[in-house]
């Protein structure tokens, strides 16, 4: 079970050379259910970036201990053309493109995952519709259908439950202990702290630098949690670019 | 007038229009969906602004060899292609999008083109290559038109559902490991494509008018991309055979008459397409009640 997905060893995170994630090291294990938490600006979007390899490490390694390909991941927000003319269906059929491609036909196969991944988002009934007449709430629910299409090891999800109704959050909730049932394995950047003791085993705690890394009891203290606020305020953007020692 | 000598007698009786009905039927298949496209991309007005990149290369050209077709349609391509891959350069490396970094180009290219044709044609020079002459194409002229709506057709259909995603969802495309430049570059190469195949019948001004006008109106009409694309290629068609029949009979510049033909289709979406206006009247009573 403990058996390493993702290890980080002493990685920082760069945007245009101002660090943004600072010496980080740990291990994800297979199959693990992680939260990411921290204050604004903690860095949680920046490490899944860095997981990715969408931003390179400026210093350390991220080792990947699975094909890249095998990696999904939903981001925060993105450039998506929310009134793009196509329907349901073929929206979450585009999650098969891991494995088809551009030229690859889609078969038969491939169309009953996409209608019941549709099913198992609460969106069975769908399909034929053009995604500009879904609300919000629905749209991600497709877009978790195509997470699945994708048929990944690894999940990352940032922020994916933001702005999203209550309903919607626990039924998309559900479906990651699913994910996490059927051997998944999940990271999500998430803000309500109530919500990660009650769904994610373990949990990130990131502030800059990482805080903390472990079982979620432990590592959302309130001595745990006020560190990572001293660290964010105490923080200055000005500094040296990455002096070892900052004095936090 | 009978209905025959009203609409078939003009193609039958003269050569010329039967060309210029081939070359207007091309350009429309070729042009209209990749129009389409571009008002997806949220860059209605970015295939004007190809539509002047294209004008120095024609200049150089025009200098060089004169009014010969392959020159001029050769020389735009090239300052076409310039002009996106440095405007793609631009928008990789620094903080500029791609419309601005088009834009920039572009207009720049335009400057550069109209200064090179005043300094060395006449007036009616720079008439003839802005404005164009569907009338006046050669057997030469037809092959190119119908062989860039080929390579149009098949790369579009080839590159179709990268062309889709990375127009619906760019980071998506990005992270399964599509190449976003690709298909982004190799879109809007097709595009100078069409305005360089269609400069020298409608015209480097008009010939945007061909791309855009039926793409943006059948976006009234259907919810999903094939049927829109459908729809575009259709409207063009009947506008190039409508404005050719119209420039005869009036006899009138059958550049304008084209896309005045596009236009009134257009207005015709506009107030009874499914998402235009008389429908969206009708359905208010229904609410109401």
């Amino acid at each position: 079970m403990s058996e390493a997905l993702v290890s980080l060893h002493n990685v920082t995170l760069a945007y245009r050379r101002h660090p943004a994630v600072h010496h980080v090291s740990g291990t994800l294990a297979r199959g693990s259910l992680t939260a990411v938490v921290g204050p604004n600006g903690a860095g949680k979007s920046t490490l899944l970036k860095g997981i990715l390899g969408q931003l390179p490490a400026q210093e350390g390694k991220v080792m990947l201990h699975l094909p890249a390909s095998c990696i999904a991941y939903l981001p925060q927000q993105s450039a998506l053309e929310r009134q793009f003319p196509i329907t349901v269906l073929d929206a979450v059929l585009l999650g098969a493109w891991t494995r088809r491609g551009l030229l690859g036909g889609i078969a038969h196969g491939e169309r009953e995952r996409a209608l019941t991944a549709l099913g198992e988002v609460g969106l069975s009934g769908f399909a034929a519709r053009p995604v500009g007449t879904l609300s919000v709430g629905q749209f991600q629910r497709v877009l978790f259908a195509r997470l699945m299409m994708q048929d990944a090891e690894l999940i990352l999800l940032d922020e994916p439950f933001n702005a999203i109704d209550a309903r919607t959050t626990a039924d998309l909730l559900a479906l990651v202990h699913r994910w996490h049932a059927a051997g998944r394995t999940v990271l999500a950047v998430l803000h309500d702290h109530q919500q990660v003791r009650a769904h994610f085993p373990s949990t990130l705690l990131l502030a800059r630098r990482l805080i903390a890394w472990g079982d979620s009891a432990e590592v959302l203290s309130a001595a745990h949690l006020q560190a990572a606020q001293d660290m964010i305020e105490a923080w200055d953007d000005h500094a040296r670019p990455c002096a070892p020692e900052l004095a936090a | 007038m009978t209905v025959y000598q009203a609409l078939f007698e003009p193609f039958q009786e003269f050569a010329f229009m039967r060309r210029a009905l081939v070359a207007s039927l091309a350009l429309a298949l070729g042009g209209a969906p990749l129009g389409v496209l571009l008002t997806l991309r949220r860059m209605s007005l970015i295939g004007d602004a190809m539509s002047h990149a294209v004008l120095p290369g024609v200049a150089v050209a025009f200098i060089y060899f004169g009014l010969s077709l392959p020159a001029l349609s050769l020389g735009g391509f090239a300052a076409g292609v310039a002009v996106v891959l440095l405007a793609g350069l631009v928008a990789r490396h620094t903080e500029l999008r791609e419309d601005a970094s088009l834009t920039a180009a572009y207009l720049l290219a335009l400057a550069l083109g109209v200064l090179l044709i005043s300094r060395s044609g006449s007036q009616l020079d720079l008439l003839h290559i802005l404005f164009g002459n569907v009338l006046g194409v050669n057997a030469p002229g037809l092959l190119l038109v119908a062989g860039i709506a080929s390579v149009t057709l098949l790369l579009g259909a080839l590159l179709y559902r990268g062309l889709l995603l990375e127009i619906f969802d760019p980071d998506f495309l990005g992270a399964v490991g599509g190449r976003r430049g690709v298909y982004q570059q190799g879109f809007l190469l097709l595009v100078v494509l069409n305005l360089v195949g269609a400069f020298q019948t409608l015209g480097t001004l008009m010939a945007v008018g061909i791309m855009m006008l039926p793409a943006v109106s059948a976006r009234l009409w259907h919810d999903t991309l094939p049927a829109q694309l459908l729809n575009s290629a259709c409207q063009a068609v009947l506008a190039g055979v409508g404005g050719l029949l119209w420039s005869f009979h009036a006899d009138l510049p059958s550049g304008p008459a084209i896309i005045l033909c596009a236009g009134a289709l257009y207005l015709l979406s506009l107030t009874v397409a499914p998402r235009g206006w008389l429908p969206r009247l009708w359905r208010r009573p229904h609410l109401r009640g």
